[in-house]
């Protein structure tokens, strides 16, 4: 039995079509690695790249470029997976705004900018960063803020697994994070300092927070908007209702977040808090010492 | 008769041609071997022509990375150019290393539903004319040819690529006691395990998977697949860790129509291994995905579980959850980690499985890999990144994060309402049934 005619025009038949080797140019997009730059308009200190189909290195470039040249607001147009975005980038008064879904570590190792997303973000948002404004309109990923030492992020949607891990503090430094939306489990895994707050504002199916908060944390403080019960917390995270002192800087935080993530504050104020907190600075001090 | 002589079974009625001759009586005809499509043994660019090949040795080194993997399914049964993969994987590219890309399609040859297509690998003609003694004895090839492919730069030393539509005949099935499926179970790993330098991609009815050592993208346009139509389609590319970079150990891993694109590492293989074999099921791969595959054919098809209740055995919920479940649903559990307990998966891992009835998509239970969802009119979406959706569905109506150990399934209308004596659907009737009956 041979294929039908109609069917034939289903699966691939007869010799090669002849074109260019290697991906179709119809279907190159931004994950394949390019020099080509995206179309850059600049507006006095406004630069717009239009960052389609732009491999990632070659757009950060782009964006160091303008922001030497002088840009204090660079706007990426139709982004899509491109990472690293304001990686390592340390200047002060220069904001980013990206429209469409960042790649993974966007803001990395970054000191000093605003990075506004205005959809969506990936994974790592935050990775080791070190000053400067993160503000996420939609849902963030996992391990947001990894080993964070400094600088605020903002997420007005949902976070996923690992928020806050191995965030620290030092001296002046102090990294917070605050989320709009729910967390999944591990939020503040072996956290060692900084803030987190967790809202868990509107309605949503999911839980405030998953299980294993807080687990191997041994320095910083997680506020959240509710409760959390028992068999969530990690073994070495307790609870506690805040002080006046601490309730004055969630609220502090809190309303710069909404203004900046367009909440409603009413609300976000509307409950109490629950702290939760290390019970050690060092919980894993005598687990290889017998 | 056990498993063990079944497959021993279908192994001898191969005759000599299972054991490396071909039907002339000939040995090794080495005039005839092409270098074989995987990595040249390292230190040297020159493909041994010496012996056949020896899987385990092509790739010594670990390489650290992370794989990409997508997928999409059409609840409602419309095709989708294969074009939709390329491009959502192209976006991923910096997650793989090139050592390895591939893709698995539903509904694709729409001339042979009801065939099973052998998606074959040979690594010479000795190889081919071998497994083609070996089907032509086991089955009745309704039509064979070479897989179509195209140049493309990147994809160097292919294997001998061929497909098979291939029906078996009632007087076999009754000879040999076995349904259909368990007989192509049978062939699959007889010819995985016993003919030297030929491998089965993949042996569903209606689909097929391409797969090869390349960035995915290249292997898509390597095969063509912009050309095909399918309902479903996954994807992946690999960045291998702890097996060699070769054609076969390229994703989707396939057994009858189910395929898994894996991200991740089973550190349970040696006990899903195990297991798997009192089932008779041979692991010849080199790799731990394939343990995922055949639990998935183990529990959905010969144990007849839905895909839910299935994926709350491999990546089961944590003791101490159960034991906060109201009464009926801590019996249920309890019994299904006690049943299945040598199924778990242990290990970082999200998988994309696709399967007749749709795709189901899973992540270990505390999310050490990433997958993000979508749902946009009919079309399901899973991939690794959100980025990837976002190239072939800018707009969905919703995306989401899937749940740690929460499955998101796709089903096509139709052929994927489970029927009512699956277990999980009516509860713990179900599961402890099994648990009493195995």
């Amino acid at each position: 039995m041979m294929p039908s005619s109609e069917a034939a025009r289903n699966v691939p038949t007869g010799p090669a079509r002849k074109g260019p080797i290697g991906i179709e140019p119809g279907r190159i997009n931004a994950g394949q690695p390019g020099t080509e730059k995206g179309r850059v308009s600049r507006v006095g200190e406004t630069a717009r790249i239009d960052a389609r189909g732009v491999y990632y290195k070659t757009l950060n470039g782009q964006i160091r470029e303008q922001i030497e040249g002088g840009a204090t607001r660079v706007v990426l147009d139709n982004v899509n997976g491109q990472r690293y975005i304001g990686a390592a980038i340390a200047a002060q008064g220069v904001t980013i705004e990206v429209n469409g879904v960042p790649g993974n570590d966007l803001a990395t190792f970054m000191d000093g900018p605003t990075v506004v997303v205005n959809e969506n973000a990936q994974d790592g948002v935050g990775n080791t960063m070190n000053s400067g404004l993160v503000v996420v309109k939609g849902d963030a990923g996992d391990v947001l803020g990894y080993g964070m030492r400094g600088g605020r992020l903002y997420v007005r949607g949902d976070v996923g697994y690992r928020v806050g891990i191995h965030m620290k503090a030092y001296e002046d430094r102090r990294p917070v994070i605050v989320v709009g939306g729910r967390a999944r489990d591990f939020l503040g895994e072996y956290m060692a300092g900084g803030e987190i707050i967790l809202l868990g504002l509107g309605e949503s199916e999911l839980p405030l927070v998953g299980s294993y908060v807080g687990t191997g944390m041994h320095g910083g403080v997680i506020y959240l908007r509710g409760e959390v019960a028992g068999h969530q917390l990690g073994k070495e995270a307790g609870t506690a209702a805040p002080t006046d002192d601490e309730m004055a800087r969630i609220e502090e935080l809190t309303l710069d977040f909404c203004t900046r993530a367009g909440c409603d504050a009413a609300e976000a104020l509307d409950r109490p808090f629950t702290k939760v907190f290390p019970y050690s600075h060092r919980p894993y001090g005598k687990l290889y010492a017998y | 008769m056990n498993e063990r002589e079944r497959v021993l079974r279908l192994d001898t009625a191969g005759g000599e041609g299972a054991r490396g001759l071909n039907r002339w009586g000939e040995v090794d005809r080495h005039s005839a071997r092409r270098p074989y499509g995987g990595l040249p043994a390292p230190g040297s660019r020159t493909p041994d022509l010496g012996g056949r090949p020896e899987y385990t040795a092509e790739a010594e080194e670990r390489i650290l990375g992370a794989c990409g993997l997508m997928g999409v399914c059409d609840e409602s049964g419309e095709r989708m150019s294969g074009e939709l993969a390329i491009r959502s994987m192209a976006s991923m590219h910096d997650r793989g290393n090139g050592l390895g890309g591939g893709f698995a399609g539903y509904g694709i040859y729409p001339d042979f539903p009801h065939a099973f297509c052998f998606h074959m690998l040979f690594s010479d003609d000795v190889a081919k004319d071998d497994t083609e003694y070996y089907l032509a004895r086991h089955f009745a090839i309704m039509h064979h040819e070479p897989i179509p492919t195209k140049p493309v730069r990147g994809i160097q030393d292919e294997p001998l690529l061929y497909r098979y539509f291939l029906e078996i005949t009632d007087e076999r099935l009754v000879e040999t006691q076995l349904s259909a499926e368990d007989y192509v179970v049978h062939a699959v790993m007889d010819v995985n395990a016993h003919i030297k330098g030929a491998f089965v991609a993949s042996s569903g009815r209606n689909m097929g998977a391409f797969k090869g050592v390349g960035f995915p993208e290249e292997v898509g346009e390597f095969y063509r697949l912009d050309e095909y139509r399918g309902w479903t389609w996954t994807g992946h590319g690999r960045f291998p860790t702890n097996t060699p970079g070769w054609w076969g150990g390229a994703h989707p891993f396939c057994l009858l129509d189910y395929s898994i694109v894996h991200n991740g590492e089973i550190s349970s293989y040696g006990i899903n291994q195990r297991y798997l074999e009192m089932f008779g099921y041979n692991c010849t791969l080199r790799t731990d995905t394939e343990v995922v595959t055949y639990l998935f054919d183990l529990m959905l098809r010969r144990h007849r579980l839905t895909p839910e209740f299935a994926c709350k055995a491999l990546a089961s919920p944590f003791w101490k959850d159960i034991d906060l479940m109201p009464a009926e649903e801590k019996k249920l559990y309890t019994a299904l980690r006690m049943v299945y307990g040598p199924a778990l998966l242990n290990g970082p891992f999200a998988v994309v499985l696709g399967m007749a009835e749709g795709m189901v998509a899973l992540n270990d239970r505390v999310k050490l890999r990433p997958l993000v969802a979508a749902r946009d009119g009919n079309r399901v979406y899973v991939a690794s990144e959100e980025s990837a959706i976002r190239e072939i569905c800018p707009k969905p109506e919703r995306s989401w994060m899937p749940r740690a150990g929460e499955p998101v399934v796709a089903r096509l209308r139709g052929a994927g309402e489970p029927s009512d004596d699956r277990a999980g659907r009516g509860g713990a009737v179900g599961a402890v049934a099994l648990a009493t009956a195995d």
